[in-house]
């Protein structure tokens, strides 16, 4: 096609998520979200329970069993992007129209 | 806006989940549509960009901070129905793996972030490319336009859930202007950060944005012939 090849987008694309996952999520606020923010400000963050795979070895974010914490939370994002990336291109490969074999 | 277990009962819940897992499984004809072998391949980066954008918390001011939620974005990017199907696989890995969004709220997030993000964005984008002219450069501009309403629209229908299922008893008139208010801010930065991602696509490659070739599939090529000299 025009322009940029198709590879280049997609190799880009890769490479941008694998930065924030890996390196910019560390300088990520730390702040409570808006959610977060509103329920406690209107006192009813104490209604969540305890997450069901808080024991994950990823869970918020932190690869366990990396003390460095800029280095697990990079490892840990890595790592969810890989599996996002291998589900959903998984399924949006088997979901797609194949093009017209020829012969 | 990750809901959490436990803000919203049982029964709203199931109810949610429900109306996700239908959703779903209507996306998943869907796609078909839209994928093919160039854009599949897409579709699963966007959703990897989707959730690596989505551990970037800014600053929305007053210790409160706020994501991507990137409903607008997908379904601007790889179509609305694919962008159901990348949201609920982040929002899956989210809740089993990272413990961020409850197991039990999986289908509320999905329908806030997922279904809801799309929707708003798809209606306002498809909505406005209707009636402007038919121009590639506008698609940015739209999205980010779509992203801006769809965050506060998907906390409003947060304030609904919480109406008929809320855990704790809260005016929903200070619920409302509280996360009306926040949301507003938060989609400031899902317009920001949609508008340059989409953007960056369409100046180089507008046909791989589905926006877009809704676009450049009604464009004309006018043909010039030089006017044929009449001998005097």
């Amino acid at each position: 096609m025009r322009g940029v090849p198709t590879r280049i987008v997609l190799v880009g694309l890769l490479l941008v998520a694998l930065l924030l996952a890996g390196v910019v999520s560390f300088y990520a606020s730390g702040s409570p979200d808006g959610l977060e923010r509103v329920a406690e400000d209107h006192g009813f963050i104490d209604t969540a329970d305890e997450h069901a795979t808080a024991g994950s070895p990823l869970a918020d974010y932190q690869a366990s069993g990396i003390e460095d914490s800029r280095l697990s939370g990079g490892a840990a994002g890595v790592a969810g992007a890989l599996v996002v990336l291998v589900l959903a291109g998984g399924l949006t490969f088997v979901l797609r129209r194949r093009k017209p074999s020829r012969g | 806006m990750h809901v959490p277990d436990g803000f919203l009962d049982v029964p709203t819940s199931v109810t949610t989940g429900v109306v996700a897992a239908a959703a779903v499984g209507v996306a998943l004809r869907g796609a078909r549509r839209e994928l093919d072998d160039r854009t599949a391949p897409l579709a699963g980066l966007v959703a990897t960009f989707v959730f690596a954008a989505q551990m970037i918390n800014f600053p929305v001011g007053a210790g409160t901070s706020g994501h991507l939620m990137g409903g607008a974005l997908a379904a601007v990017l790889v179509g609305p129905w694919t962008g159901i199907l990348c949201l609920s696989v982040v929002l899956l890995v989210q809740a089993l793996l990272f413990a961020d969004g409850g197991i039990t709220a999986l289908g509320t997030n999905v329908v806030l972030i997922g279904v809801v993000g799309v929707v708003v964005a798809t209606l306002v984008v498809r909505g406005l490319q209707a009636v402007l002219p038919k121009r590639v450069g506008l698609v940015a501009p739209l999205a980010a336009l779509g992203a801006l309403i769809s965050v506060p629209v998907a906390s409003l229908v947060f304030v609904g859930l919480y109406a008929v299922g809320g855990a704790a008893p809260v005016p929903l008139d200070d619920l409302t202007t509280a996360m009306l208010g926040w949301h507003t801010l938060i989609g400031l930065g899902e317009a920001v950060v949609t508008g340059m991602v989409v953007g960056s696509i369409v100046g180089v490659r507008p046909d791989l944005v589905h926006a877009a070739r809704r676009v450049l599939g009604t464009r004309t090529v006018e043909l010039r012939t030089p006017a044929t000299e009449v001998p005097a």
